[in-house]
């Protein structure tokens, strides 16, 4: 029979597809033709292939041989089928024996080894949900892909070791080849870099409080103030005080790095939350995603269930600023191509960063700045209403003082700060479970005054404030938030007066200066 | 006379014995034309065979068939049009066939045959 049939996985966005491989060989003059939608990388696969096969002692058919790759209508991309044609060719030659329901995922290199693709983590994931549940990969792959739950994954260095292990003749096989293992040329991921420590901050005593609570919370959060009061310093440290990924949190944040970076062999279920820090020149597509043909997941989805920083904030052009109030709503990000239509998911926690004006100086009394009332409004203006609405803690941060610079040392370190946050955070779980939500920042203002009611007493002072006209609506929903978190990690049941009164002044600095 | 140009007769030799073992009739060998050169022509019932010849020691440059691009098919059909016209025969069924011989020397040539490509 000349005919031969295996299996691989095509990846859209973070979505895998069971692609089916057909391979004929035909009574005509030599020829490789695949079918199928492929792009240029799979096209060059031919090539691959054919040296691949000749170097592992078991050439291809001197004939016409035509790849078809189902369904026709998917486009395919990418290296990653390199091993399925590879075996439906050789099973239709009759040289090996049938392959059944095996995916196969791998790239392979002229002399024969299988090389590791990137993406394998979804498309192992995607495969197990089709029912397939055995996937050969490159050993440089097996332990990404070992990840899976349910998955009977195989590594193979060689395709002639693995030719071996479905029937090739062992007499024609180059079996003595063992290459090295790949070198580990991607980044190690987020988590595994040592994450600054708040012992560094000095003094910053409302800043660190604020980043508790924002960490606490999931609360979104801008930090304004002169260049060299720390926004950076203070910003970068926040990813250390979230407590690590659940489970099924960190198979998406590793499905999403394991699609964004080179193959690498350096990979283990990603624990820690991400922390993303693009250039403010970033275009639209660098932040929420894109790219040619299928687009590629962009920082927002990397620093999914991570941190999103974006530092200098107004100078971001206009458009990315306001690209983000989609993922902040949903939590997921929908992006179209010309080759289709890619969901990465999108839930970060943003952090902000600005400076008080276009020249730096305007905060205390402001007296060295340079700007004009017209500039600096300009500014403030850059970063969109309905952008500022959704970001909970706006702080001004001024620059630290001499007193408290002189003393290192006398501050608390993270894990410290880091403790009282995952007991915060295990407060509010078991409070909002009923409702199906998990950090107060996800709480909607029919349950704050709804179910979470707070009497009367404890809410005065918001009253006022809304009565004369200082808080909106949408701003009172959002102090309740605050306060509930700060009460989460006072350890108390639900908010007192107090903690209103310290949620108002989280928020109010930037209402001051807007 | 040059070894290659040797080892090509050799196959050829070895082909036209092929196609009369399968029972069609060689007509001539080696017809030329300004356009080229048809190897064997040879008449399998009703049918034309514009036979093309491919001989290799071995398959180190790789294989015979390999070596007929789309070029030299368009061509070998262009020859048996050609051939057609030089005898004044009106011949509706015609097709090219290819031949590849792998001759190293010693033991049995071993003669592969593809019916009707291009």
């Amino acid at each position: 029979m000349a005919l031969g049939r295996t299996y691989s996985v095509a990846l859209v966005g973070l979505n895998g597809y069971i692609v089916e491989v057909e391979a004929d060989i035909g009574q005509t003059l030599p020829a490789f033709v695949i079918l199928g939608l492929p792009d240029a990388s799979l096209n060059e696969a031919k090539e691959r292939i054919r040296s691949a096969a000749k170097n592992s002692g078991i050439p291809l058919s001197r004939r016409k041989i035509t790849a078809n790759l189902i369904p026709a209508s998917l486009p395919k991309r990418g290296s990653g089928f390199d091993l399925a044609v590879t075996m439906a060719v050789l099973r239709a030659a009759n040289d090996i024996k049938p392959t059944e329901r095996t995916v196969f995922i791998a790239e392979l290199g002229l002399d024969g080894r299988l090389r590791p693709v990137r993406g394998i983590l979804p498309a192992v994931m995607a495969a197990v949900q089709a029912g397939y549940s055995d996937v050969v990969v490159a050993q440089a792959n097996l332990a990404e892909a070992s990840l899976v739950p349910g998955a009977s994954v195989r590594g193979y260095r060689t395709l002639a070791r693995l030719a071996l292990d479905f029937g090739a003749d062992p007499q024609e096989l180059v079996l003595d080849f063992e290459p090295d293992d790949e070198p580990g040329h991607g980044e190690p991921g987020p988590g595994t870099t040592g994450v600054p420590d708040m012992a560094d901050v000095s003094g910053q005593g409302d800043a660190r409080r604020a980043l508790e609570v924002a960490a606490a919370g999931a609360h979104h959060l801008l930090l304004t103030g002169p260049p060299g009061a720390g926004k950076t310093m203070l910003a970068e440290r926040l990813p250390g005080l979230l407590p690590d990924l659940a489970d099924h949190e960190a198979m998406e944040v590793t499905a999403i790095h394991s699609l964004c970076g080179l193959p690498s062999a350096a990979v283990q279920l990603l624990r820690r939350p991400p922390f993303e820090n693009p250039h403010h020149s970033a275009t639209a597509a660098a932040i929420i995603g894109g790219g040619s043909g299928l687009p590629r997941p962009g920082a927002a989805s990397r620093a999914h269930r991570g941190v999103l920083f974006l530092d200098e904030a107004p100078e971001y052009e206009r458009s990315v600023l306001d690209a983000l109030r989609q993922p902040l709503e949903s939590g997921e990000l929908v992006i179209h191509r010309s080759a289709g239509t890619a969901a990465y998911p999108a839930r970060f926690q943003l952090v902000l960063a600005a400076n008080p004006c276009p020249c730096g100086k305007a905060s205390g009394k402001g007296l060295d700045c340079t700007c004009t009332p017209m500039m600096r409004r300009r500014y403030a203006a850059r970063m969109s209403g309905p952008l500022l609405d959704r970001v909970d803690i706006q702080l001004q941060v001024e620059r630290v003082s001499l007193a408290d610079f002189g003393q290192g040392g006398a501050e608390e370190d993270t894990a410290a700060v880091a403790r009282r946050v995952e007991d915060a955070r295990r407060r509010q779980a078991e409070r909002l479970r009923t409702f199906g939500l998990e950090t107060n920042s996800q709480v909607p203002g029919r349950i704050l005054r709804g179910p979470l009611r707070l009497p009367a007493a404890a809410t005065r002072i918001l009253d006022h404030s809304l009565e004369r006209g200082a808080l909106t609506a949408r701003g009172y929903d959002r102090v309740l938030r605050l306060a509930w978190t700060l009460a989460d990690l006072s350890q108390r049941d639900s908010p007192d007066p107090n903690d209103i009164g310290q949620a108002l002044g989280l928020r109010q600095a930037a209402s001051a200066a807007a | 006379m040059k070894a290659k140009d040797l080892l090509g007769l050799r196959g050829e030799e070895l082909a036209a014995g092929y196609l009369e073992s399968l029972g069609m009739l060689v007509v001539e060998r080696n017809w030329r034309c300004t356009e080229g050169e048809i190897d064997i022509v040879a008449l399998d019932g009703d049918a034309l065979v514009i036979a093309e010849v491919k001989t290799r020691r071995s398959l180190d440059y790789g294989h015979p068939f390999e070596a007929v691009g789309t070029a030299k098919l368009a061509r070998l059909h262009r020859l048996g049009a050609a051939w057609c016209r030089d005898r004044e025969l009106r011949m509706p069924l015609r097709r090219v066939d290819v031949i590849a011989v792998v001759d190293d020397g010693g033991g049995d040539p071993l003669v592969e045959h593809l019916k009707g490509v291009g």
